[in-house]
C-alpha cells in the first residue's frame, strides 16, 4: 500500500467513524418549524427543550407561507410565496429538494397515503400534484370559472379521504372536489354558486366536512365529503345580521378546525366575534365578543381552550376562552404583530410568533404564563410535525 | 379601471406639477421607517413582501404602470368596496399615502 493510499483509506475511515457520531438516531415526533418570512430561511425546533436546532436557508420569498409533513415525519414541504416547493429534511437539516412550480402559491396539501404534495396557486391559478418523493409534476388543474377561461386564485386546499383534495376557488366561488385515484388523471366534481369570495377552508378533522369561509358574504359554505352529490349547503347566514362588517386589515385563516364538545368556533369576518357552530345541526348557538378581528381561532388539542389572535391594529393581543364557561379568561400582550399560534402535540404548551420583537414565545397553557422565548427573525408560521398524522393538515 | 378619467388625468397632472421628492420632506424620517415597515409587513400579507402580488394584485413599478398616483393614493386612503382592499385611512395621512404611493412607483423597499 502506497503510503497516499494508506492516508486516504485512514481519512475514508475517519470520514465514516465522523458520520456515524453525528447520526444518533432520533425521532421526529418533538419537532417542527418555524418561518421566517422575511429572511427566507425555516428554522428546525424542537418542542421537549423547546430548543432551535438550526436554521435552513433559500427557502425564496416566503412572505405566506405553509408546511406539511410526510408521514413518517422526516420531511416537510414548505410552500412559498413565490411558488417555491421546499422539500426539507428534518433530521439532516437541509433542503432536500426544491423546485418553483408557478408564479404566486399560497398552500398546500398533502394526500393521504402521503405520495402527493397538492400545490395551490394564485398565479397562473390552479392546483399542481407532483411527487412526495421527487417531487416531479403529475398533473395540473387549471382553475378556469365555468365556461370562462380566467383563472382563479386557489385557497383552502385540504387533502380528505378516499385519496381526494378539496379546494376553492377564491374568485369564481366555488369548491371543487379533486379524486386522485388516478393520480395523472384527477377526476373533479365542482360546485358552483358557493358563496362570494371563499378566502380559506378546512376540513372537519375527521375529514367528513369540507368548510370554506366566506369573505363577500356573511356565511359559510359546507360540504359533505361522505355525501358530496347533496351539494354545498350555506351555514351561518346572514350572521352579520346586516350590519355593515368593519374593514378587514388582515385575512382571517381556517387553519385546523377548532372544535370542543361538538361545537366549534370561528371567525366572523370584520367583526369582533368568535362564532360558535353546533356541528350537530350547523347552527349557531353562541357568539364570543372578543378583542379584535380574529385571525386564527385554535383549538388546544383536547378542547379545553380556544386562542385567538388578531388582525392589525389589535395584533398584539392574544385571548385565551375557556369552553366551559365561554368567558374570555385571559388577555395576553406578547408584543407586536402575534402571527400565528400552534400547539404542543397533547398541548402544554402553545408557540406564539411575534413577527415584529423577532421572537417566538412558548405559554404555559395551564398558567397562561410565558415560560420561555426563541429568538427568530420575523417569525411567521408555525408548524410542529404532529400535523403528520392529521387529516387536513 | 385602467382608461383615464378626464378627472384623473387632471388629478394627474395636477400631482406631477408638485414635482418628485415633494412628500419626502412632509413625512419625518422616524415615520417614514414606520410606514415602510406597514408597507411591507402588512400590505405585503395580501400582496407579498416584494410586492409580486398574493391575494390582492402586484404593487410592482411595471404591475403600476399608467395607473394614476393619485387613484392609488385614494385606494390606500378609501378601499375598494367590494373587493377585500380595505381602508387604510386610520392609519396614515394623506401625505403620508402619497409618500407610500411615492414608494411603490419606484419600487423603493428601504426607509431611514
Amino acid at each position: 500500500m502506497r503510503p497516499d493510499s494508506r492516508l486516504l483509506l485512514f481519512l475514508s475511515l475517519a470520514g465514516v467513524l465522523l458520520v456515524s457520531a453525528c447520526a444518533t438516531p432520533r425521532g421526529t415526533g418533538d419537532l417542527g418549524i418555524v418561518i421566517e418570512r422575511a429572511a427566507g430561511s425555516v428554522q428546525v425546533v424542537e418542542t421537549t427543550t423547546r430548543t432551535r436546532l438550526a436554521r435552513v436557508s433559500g427557502l425564496g420569498d416566503l412572505s405566506h407561507a405553509s408546511v406539511v409533513y410526510s408521514r413518517d415525519a422526516r420531511y416537510a414541504y414548505v410552500f412559498g410565496r413565490d411558488g417555491g416547493l421546499t422539500k426539507v429534511d428534518m433530521l439532516r437539516r437541509r433542503i432536500e429538494k426544491r423546485i418553483v412550480q408557478a408564479g404566486n402559491a399560497v398552500g398546500g396539501a398533502i394526500s393521504q397515503d402521503g405520495r402527493l404534495i397538492a400545490v395551490s396557486n394564485y398565479d397562473p391559478g390552479g392546483v399542481k400534484i407532483f411527487t412526495a418523493d421527487t417531487l416531479e409534476l403529475v398533473a395540473d388543474i387549471p382553475a378556469g370559472s365555468g365556461d370562462s377561461a380566467r383563472r382563479s386564485k386557489i385557497v383552502g386546499l385540504v387533502d380528505a379521504p378516499d385519496r381526494r383534495f378539496v379546494f376553492s376557488l377564491f374568485d369564481a366561488g366555488e369548491i371543487w372536489v379533486a379524486d386522485m385515484r388516478t393520480p395523472r388523471q384527477p377526476r373533479l366534481q365542482k360546485f358552483s354558486n358557493i358563496g362570494k369570495l371563499p378566502y380559506d377552508g378546512t376540513v372537519t378533522p375527521d375529514g367528513r366536512y369540507y368548510i370554506a369561509g366566506l369573505f363577500g358574504e356573511d356565511g359559510l359554505a359546507l360540504l359533505d365529503l361522505w355525501q358530496p352529490d347533496k351539494g354545498v349547503r350555506r351555514v351561518l347566514d346572514g350572521y352579520g345580521r346586516g350590519q355593515e362588517p368593519l374593514p378587514v386589515f388582515k385575512m382571517p385563516h381556517m387553519d385546523y378546525w377548532a372544535q370542543s364538545g361538538g361545537l366549534a368556533y370561528v371567525p366572523a369576518v370584520g367583526r369582533h366575534e368568535v362564532l360558535m357552530i353546533d356541528q350537530k345541526n350547523w347552527t349557531e348557538t353562541a357568539r364570543i365578543a372578543v378583542a379584535g378581528q380574529p385571525v386564527f381561532v385554535i383549538a388546544r388539542p383536547d378542547g379545553r381552550q380556544v386562542w385567538v389572535n388578531f388582525a392589525p391594529p389589535d395584533n398584539d393581543t392574544v385571548q385565551v376562552i375557556d369552553t366551559l364557561t365561554l368567558k374570555v379568561i385571559r388577555t395576553l400582550k406578547p408584543g407586536k404583530a402575534v402571527l400565528h399560534m400552534e400547539f404542543t402535540p397533547r398541548g402544554e404548551n402553545v408557540w406564539l410568533s411575534v413577527r415584529d420583537e423577532n421572537r417566538v414565545d412558548v405559554y404555559d397553557t395551564e398558567t397562561l404564563e410565558r415560560v420561555t422565548s426563541l429568538l427568530a427573525d420575523k417569525p411567521s408560521g408555525i408548524f410542529f410535525t404532529a400535523r403528520a398524522q392529521r387529516i387536513g393538515q | 379601471m385602467r382608461t383615464l378619467t378626464p378627472m384623473t388625468g387632471i388629478m394627474l397632472a395636477a400631482l406631477m406639477s408638485l414635482g418628485p421628492g415633494m412628500a419626502h420632506a412632509e413625512v419625518p424620517e422616524t415615520r417614514q421607517a414606520e410606514l415602510m415597515h406597514l408597507l411591507t409587513q402588512d400590505c405585503g400579507s395580501c400582496h407579498g413582501l416584494k410586492r409580486r402580488g398574493g391575494l390582492g394584485p402586484a404593487l410592482t413599478p411595471e404591475a403600476l404602470t399608467g395607473k394614476p398616483a393619485v387613484m392609488l393614493r385614494e385606494v390606500i386612503l378609501h378601499g375598494l368596496p367590494g373587493t377585500a382592499m380595505p381602508p387604510w385611512k386610520n392609519f396614515m395621512s394623506t401625505q403620508e399615502a402619497d409618500w407610500m404611493v411615492q414608494m411603490l412607483l419606484e419600487g423603493r423597499t428601504d426607509a431611514p
